[in-house]
């Protein structure tokens, strides 16, 4: 349903400014969203400051500065810091992108971090993703066969293993389906960017024997029609992936199925 | 049981407050209002219609406030609606063909869409003002 303000709970309050780290030359203003399941408070935005002659270039170094140096209960997911696991998804400098792969000389101004948008917070920066990760499992994301298993691999000629490309590299960061209205609106029931990203590369994979039955789960109002080429998806995607042009590929083979 | 409370109690992320207002997203929110106004639109459409079907007197007061500033303000905003969203919809009609989908293409598309709906009730609009 669609709610255009924050519940009463979210409304983000001012929060509190850290002092600025001494004798420092080169200092870098940050905006945090903070929330603290313990305090029974509301969200609220804390001011940091980091030197960026101690830090690395990338907005994960400066939080992780600020972690390190300034306040140890900031929270936030990171792994890998090289954009291949999509752990540190947020709202950076207003669109959704992964802190690794973000350098903070693309921003001017302060650096605005948020949470992925309208999701549920387990704590600052760390969205719950459970209903994310169940509408990915709903979709089947493995190869479905009928014919007898091949003694050696299942094969794919050049030709469609490079259907795959654009697909076979999203990292289920979330990035996409969280900068989309409608699945702000209808996530209950709408897959978003990212599943439906997923269901297609399992449709347009050669080897897979299943394309009708998934066709069948995906005709559906919400699961899939809820996209109106709003985009957002394929502009904010941290890997430069199309998810909008992936869902077009699934509603033209839901038309071609009936020619 | 507590896990389940402080789960409840967890805020929502702010959305639309945080995040960039990109032009695509822009103009698909102002398709889906020039829809809203055409469907609006179109009442004004036929109560224009029904006067004009029920006698010169009945005609000569409707016509006479949709003459009025308000009423052209008004009818030139439903034209330019009802332009905007024809050339919108060519453009969903080109991505349902499977073609635009390019991040440079979409914004020069959504730009394109822009200017040209704006151009034409322009042209409209002098039209109007030099025939009528």
């Amino acid at each position: 349903m669609v709610q255009l303000t924050l519940p009463k709970n979210s409304k983000i309050k001012a929060g509190k400014v850290w002092p600025k780290p001494e004798g420092a030359t080169h200092v870098r203003e940050f905006r945090i969203y903070r929330w603290d399941p313990e305090d029974g408070r509301n969200p609220r935005l804390d001011t940091f400051f980091v030197d960026l002659d101690d830090c690395g270039p990338m907005v994960l170094d400066a939080l992780l500065w600020i972690k390190n140096k300034i306040d140890p209960t900031l929270a936030l997911r990171r792994s890998c810091r090289e954009g291949i696991c999509g752990s540190c998804a947020m709202n950076i400098d207003g669109m959704n992108t992964l802190a690794c792969t973000k350098g903070m000389d693309e921003i001017s101004g302060p650096i605005k971090v948020y949470p992925l948008p309208h999701m549920n917070v387990v704590k600052d920066l760390v969205p719950d993703l459970t209903h994310f990760y169940a509408q990915h499992k709903s979709i089947e994301p493995w190869l479905h066969t009928s014919s007898p298993t091949p003694e050696t691999e299942w094969l794919q000629s050049h030709d469609d293993r490079q259907k795959l490309d654009g697909l076979y590299e999203c990292i289920l960061c979330a990035c996409c389906s969280t900068s989309c209205p409608s699945y702000w609106w209808n996530g209950d029931r709408y897959l978003g960017p990212a599943i439906l990203l997923q269901a297609y590369r399992w449709l347009i994979d050669s080897r897979d024997e299943a394309t009708g039955e998934r066709l069948d789960n995906l005709e559906d109002p919400f699961r899939l029609y809820r996209c109106h080429t709003i985009m957002n998806c394929t502009q904010t995607c941290p890997k430069g992936l199309n998810p909008a042009k992936a869902i077009a590929e699934i509603k033209k083979m839901l038309v071609e199925r009936q020619i | 049981m507590a896990d389940a409370r402080l789960a409840a109690s967890r805020p929502l992320s702010p959305h639309l407050q945080v995040f960039r207002f990109i032009l695509t997203m822009a103009m698909s929110i102002v398709h889906r209002m020039t829809g809203g106004f055409l469907y609006v639109g179109t009442v004004f459409v036929a109560v224009w219609l029904v006067a004009a079907a029920s006698g010169p007197e009945w005609f000569a007061r409707v016509d006479g406030l949709y003459q009025s500033w308000l009423g052209r303000l008004i009818l030139l905003g439903l034209v330019w609606s009802l332009i905007h969203h024809a050339i919108g919809g060519v453009r969903h009609f080109i991505w349902d063909l499977g073609y635009g989908f390019d991040k440079k293409t979409a914004d020069r598309m959504a730009l394109f869409n822009l200017v040209a709906g704006l151009l034409l009730t322009g042209v409209v609009a002098v039209a109007a003002f030099i025939f009528a």
